[in-house]
């Protein structure tokens, strides 16, 4: 099978304003940098996107929030992102902050057919206002529903033209997560080869969960908090 | 003499136990990792994905593929594991992790803990703040006592929006250790070095249980 595209321009075919879009990585580790410049050429708007971050005020989902492309962001954490705040707390953004592991829940129930699970997180807190909530063996849950998008974009280490893909380090985060959770998943790879060459017993997500693969270009790869210790 | 931040963290790294897997909040509870104590052996999970996270790396040795969930550059010891945020919280909610440090603004005298919100001003989110506190079986806040005014931060009730209720075990401040008791109210188990009853009494807007004389925590 053979799902490689030449390029972040034919991956993102279809992806039209008003759209869901789920794109994966935590911060900047992680984030599928080439469909989101990608995502900014098309100048596509009202999107609504599912990310754990908002990325920073000039790279990752910052850049399609300078555009004012995004209608609403669902994430569990927005701290680094001045633009999002201000766009936030002036009400032309909308939010939905979700708790980081029902953020991941939710991509696992979309991925895996499972409509809505429950989780304790939240309960007794605003986040649980307006949602169906149960005792289970002495202790409250709140019900929570699987996303539904149009599409998923995530970032691999290695892919093959199958779409077996490879994660490297914390890069892995939401990305196995969101493969097969929206209608169209689309993965973008730093290494895409030919098919045989991945070791099957290390394969992170089947390819049966990727429907386009390319080969991404010129990662930056962008460190939020460099952080290091002196030699002794 | 109230603690600092590095002697909170100093406190609070006296619980940790042999063979325990631990989450360390941002903050305060990240500096624990600097004080485990002789002869015991912990692993930390990060909630963004690794097991087993090793110190800062050296410079020069940043890999921007590898950071903890403050989003800082780490190392990885070995024998560390990556895995999916979907797997992480399963460790998390399934109660694999035996301790969580995590910082607050406020927190109640029935274990309720604030620290994502504050309306109007401050939204950053509450991350994994959430999923933790409420899965946790061993729940330690790491604060300061009061505010920049001088008021209290360990209250009756919270007044922030909530991350969760009825959760912390245990909270270590810049003036003392309290342990909230099943029943409410905190339970006043060590002071600071120098620093007196009543000095915590008036800084303390929740029910403080004393029981006979306070000892001083030890270092």
């Amino acid at each position: 099978m053979n799902k490689v595209v030449s390029n972040a321009q034919e991956a993102c075919k279809g992806i039209e304003n008003g759209m869901t879009i789920m794109l994966g990585g935590f911060g900047l580790c992680g984030i599928p940098e080439n469909s989101i410049s990608e995502l900014v050429r098309l100048g596509v708007n009202d999107l609504t996107c599912i990310s754990n971050n908002a990325g920073v005020d000039d790279f990752g989902l910052g850049l399609l929030l300078q555009g004012k492309q995004i209608k609403k962001m669902i994430s569990s954490y927005v701290g680094e992102n001045d633009e999002f705040e201000r766009q936030m707390l002036s009400g032309e953004l909308e939010v939905e902050l979700t708790p980081q592991g029902t953020l991941a829940e939710k991509c696992r129930a979309a991925q895996a057919g499972i409509p809505a699970f429950f989780t304790p997180a939240g309960y007794g807190t605003e986040v649980a206002e307006g949602k169906e909530t149960r005792e289970f063996n002495g202790k409250m849950y709140v019900m929570e529903k699987a996303f539904e998008a149009d599409f998923s974009i995530v970032k691999a280490w290695k892919g093959d033209v199958a779409g077996n893909l490879i994660f490297k380090g914390t890069a892995r985060n939401f990305n196995p997560n969101m493969c097969g959770a929206g209608k169209i998943t689309i993965a973008e790879v730093e290494e895409l080869v030919p098919l045989g060459e991945l070791d099957p017993n290390q394969i992170h997500v089947p390819g049966i969960f990727v429907q386009r693969i390319f080969k991404g270009v010129a990662y930056e790869k962008r460190i939020e908090q460099r952080t290091v210790r002196l030699r002794s | 003499m109230a603690l600092d931040k590095t002697q909170i963290a100093q406190r609070i790294a006296q619980e940790l136990r042999d063979g325990w897997y631990v989450n360390l909040g941002i903050g305060i509870p990240t500096l624990v990792a600097n004080y485990i104590p002789e002869g015991i052996e912990v692993e930390f999970q990060s909630e963004n994905g690794i097991l087993g996270m090793g110190p800062f790396p050296y410079d020069g040795e940043e890999d921007a593929d590898l950071i903890n969930a403050g989003k800082q550059t780490i190392t990885a010891m070995p024998g560390a594991a990556y895995f999916d945020s979907a797997m992480s919280f399963a460790m998390i909610r399934g109660q694999h992790v035996q301790l969580t440090v995590l910082g607050a603004m406020e927190v109640s005298e029935n274990g309720d803990i604030a620290n994502w919100k504050i309306p109007g001003k401050m939204v950053k989110g509450m991350g994994g703040a959430m999923d933790l506190v409420a899965s946790a079986d061993n729940i330690i806040v790491a604060m300061m006592h009061t505010n920049k005014a001088g008021e209290s931060k360990v209250l009756k009730e919270c007044s922030l929006p909530l991350t969760g209720v009825n959760c912390v075990k245990k909270i270590v401040s810049n003036l003392c250790v309290m342990e909230v008791l099943p029943e409410g109210g905190l339970k006043l188990l060590e002071r600071a070095p120098g620093v007196t009853v009543e000095e915590i009494i008036a800084a303390t807007e929740a029910r403080l249980v004393i029981e006979g004389d306070v000892p001083e925590m030890k270092f």
